[in-house]
């Protein structure tokens, strides 16, 4: 079995996974109007890790004195906090670390501000942050847009089946900046307001800022109950376009069945965390991917509302979230959502409700045609 | 060794080989990716609004293909797109950040900006071949075939998987470096042997 062995959240929300989860649980967001970050032409709505707070905290670990960007201290932050619930020496050779991002330190490209031209590489970040904890195996990183975080969790549980390693630490991460907003703004995704993922009056996403890691580890003993075991994983691609969702979700519903089949029946499924962007076409092609695989009346949420789409960090954060959630018996809400509206309709949460089925599924979809899904188990005495 | 890899395809800036066999590819004052496209006789007028790294993956996986008899019209499930590189999407993110730098030179395009994802390149090459088994990329500071195979065989422990299009495909600042294959799951055994002798 192929099972969390801890995990960390560093975002707006708070610096760990509890309190992210806690603050979600409660209903709250800290995404709010952004007038003057990153000099843009226009405003946009979304959330920022407080760049004080983030300082403050590495200092408290950065003992080598060298210099790091936000993107990387951020990510390492996350990976130490999720180091310290654990017993795990990250300098073994049988630790792989595995880093989820689309754009890393890509901001240097503006104004290097003193790194040197390495530094924008992806596996400069990889090595970085994998080199802070004396690990000095190759790094991999995982760019597949927006389901990178899932990926990057399908690519663990490979290496740790095939036995390339003990532990795989995958840490997804991707902080904002004017080329990555001014992009997404260019494409006219962006709301100007609070997203509402599913709901009829749905114009847009938000981009968030986020931090967040799992440590993988395998065993053939029985868990302690409440573990999260990540049953199966799969992806599948739509073919259809580059940018655009596919409009019937073929390729996400190939990447469902692959995780589910002989794996759980839709009334085992306790919640469905999907994507929900929040924009027209990506929430329209979920409903019918969802309802091919006959999960359109299990309950579904997403968690844009709360967090903004986080990019690189998204498959990891939520993914974390939602094992909270299921061993809190809970199946959150959709925060913002007030009035139904997918072209095929789905049972998208409007309250936090409980629930008792002990599996959930995470599926993402993005830019590249890709769709991916994970199926995550709560371990007890009885279902092991 | 056995279970040898037939289909595949190396680009470096100044040749192309297929199967083992050098292309000639008269030079013109067009692009180089340009040049390999027209000698090659590829009819496929999207190439064109491709970023450099799209192009060099589309023509990998068009050569790698071009003797093996699939349809590229008929959906594909079995198949998986698998590519790596060390400079992601910085030759795309640097031009997209040429329309960004300077308040007064501001015009962000769509068209550019969407190719400041990575692994838009397997997106472009499952659309060609309409392949809808898993698609990803990864990225590693050099080509290392241990992990390119890592990748590789990972891809086919989705047992609906019965071969991979998989690529080093790195594209920076007019530097090109292409390594394309086709493996299918008999040809697993020895991979990383195979491949680190292909990329020589």
């Amino acid at each position: 079995m192929i099972y969390q062995i801890s995990h960390n959240i560093i975002s707006p929300l708070g610096f760990s996974s509890e309190d992210n989860f806690r603050a979600v649980k409660n209903g709250e967001t800290m995404l709010e109007l952004q007038n003057t970050a990153f000099s843009l032409p226009e405003p946009f709505f979304g959330a920022l890790i407080d760049d004080d707070l983030l300082d403050t905290e590495f200092a408290r670990i950065n003992t080598k004195k060298f210099r790091y960007t936000k993107f990387e201290k951020a990510a390492i932050l996350s990976v130490s906090k999720a180091l310290q619930q654990t017993d795990i020496q990250p300098n073994s050779s049988r630790v792989q670390f595995i880093l989820s991002t689309t754009k890393g330190n890509v901001h240097l490209l503006e104004n290097a501000d003193g790194f040197d031209s390495e530094r924008v590489y992806l596996w400069k970040s990889a090595q970085l942050i994998a080199n802070f904890f004396g690990n000095t195996n190759e790094p991999i990183v995982v760019s597949n847009a927006c389901i990178s975080g899932v990926s990057a969790q399908i690519t663990a549980k490979r290496m740790l089946e095939s036995n390339e390693c003990d532990y795989a630490i995958v840490v997804g991460a991707d902080m904002l900046s004017k080329f990555v907003v001014s992009g997404f703004q260019s494409f006219k995704a962006l709301s100007k307001e609070l997203c509402k993922p599913y709901d009829k009056n749905r114009v847009g996403l938000n981009l968030g800022e986020a931090a967040a890691t799992i440590i993988y580890g395998k065993t053939d003993k029985p868990l302690p109950d409440n573990s999260i075991v990540l049953v199966s994983g799969a992806m599948a691609n739509d073919a259809n376009h580059i940018s655009g969702p596919s409009r019937t979700g073929a390729g996400l519903y190939l990447a469902i069945q692959k995780a589910i089949d002989g794996f759980a029946t839709p009334d085992e499924i306790a919640f469905v965390n999907a994507h929900g962007t929040a924009t027209a076409y990506n929430d329209d092609m979920e409903s019918l991917a969802l309802t091919s695989a006959n999960l359109h009346e299990r309950p579904i949420n997403s968690h844009k509302a709360y967090f903004g789409h986080t990019l690189g960090a998204a498959g990891v954060l939520e993914s974390i979230i939602s094992s909270l959630a299921i061993t809190d018996g809970t199946a959150l809400k959709t925060n913002n959502l007030h009035e139904r509206g997918t072209v095929a309709p789905l049972n998208t949460l409007t309250e936090n409700q409980s629930c008792s089925e002990q599996k959930f599924l995470k599926v993402l979809s993005g830019f590249g045609g890709s769709n991916a899904a994970l199926l995550f188990k709560k371990f007890t005495q009885h279902n092991g | 060794m056995d279970n040898r890899i037939t289909s595949y395809c190396r680009i470096t800036n100044d040749a192309v080989v297929v199967n083992g066999e050098k292309h000639t590819i008269p030079r013109t004052d067009s692009p180089w990716l340009s040049d390999i496209y027209h000698a090659e006789n590829l009819s496929y007028p999207k190439f064109f609004k491709m970023d450099n790294l799209a192009k060099a993956g589309f023509l990998g996986a068009e050569l790698t293909l071009k003797d093996l008899n699939i349809d590229k019209t008929e959906p594909k499930q079995n198949i998986a797109v698998i590519c790596c590189n060390r400079s992601s999407s910085l030759d795309d993110d640097t031009a997209y950040q040429h329309t960004i730098q300077s308040a007064d030179n501001y015009f962000p395009s769509p068209a550019v900006f969407v190719y400041t994802l990575a692994n838009i390149v397997t997106g472009e090459i499952s659309i060609r071949n309409k392949i809808m088994g898993e698609s990803a990329f990864y990225v590693l500071e050099h080509f290392n075939p241990q992990k390119f195979c890592s990748f590789v065989r990972g891809a086919f422990s989705d047992k609906t998987i019965d071969a991979c299009l998989c690529g080093w495909v790195e594209y920076f600042n007019g530097n090109c470096d292409v390594l394309f294959a086709y493996v299918t799951r008999n040809e697993l055994k020895n991979l990383d042997l195979h491949i680190e002798n292909l990329y020589k």
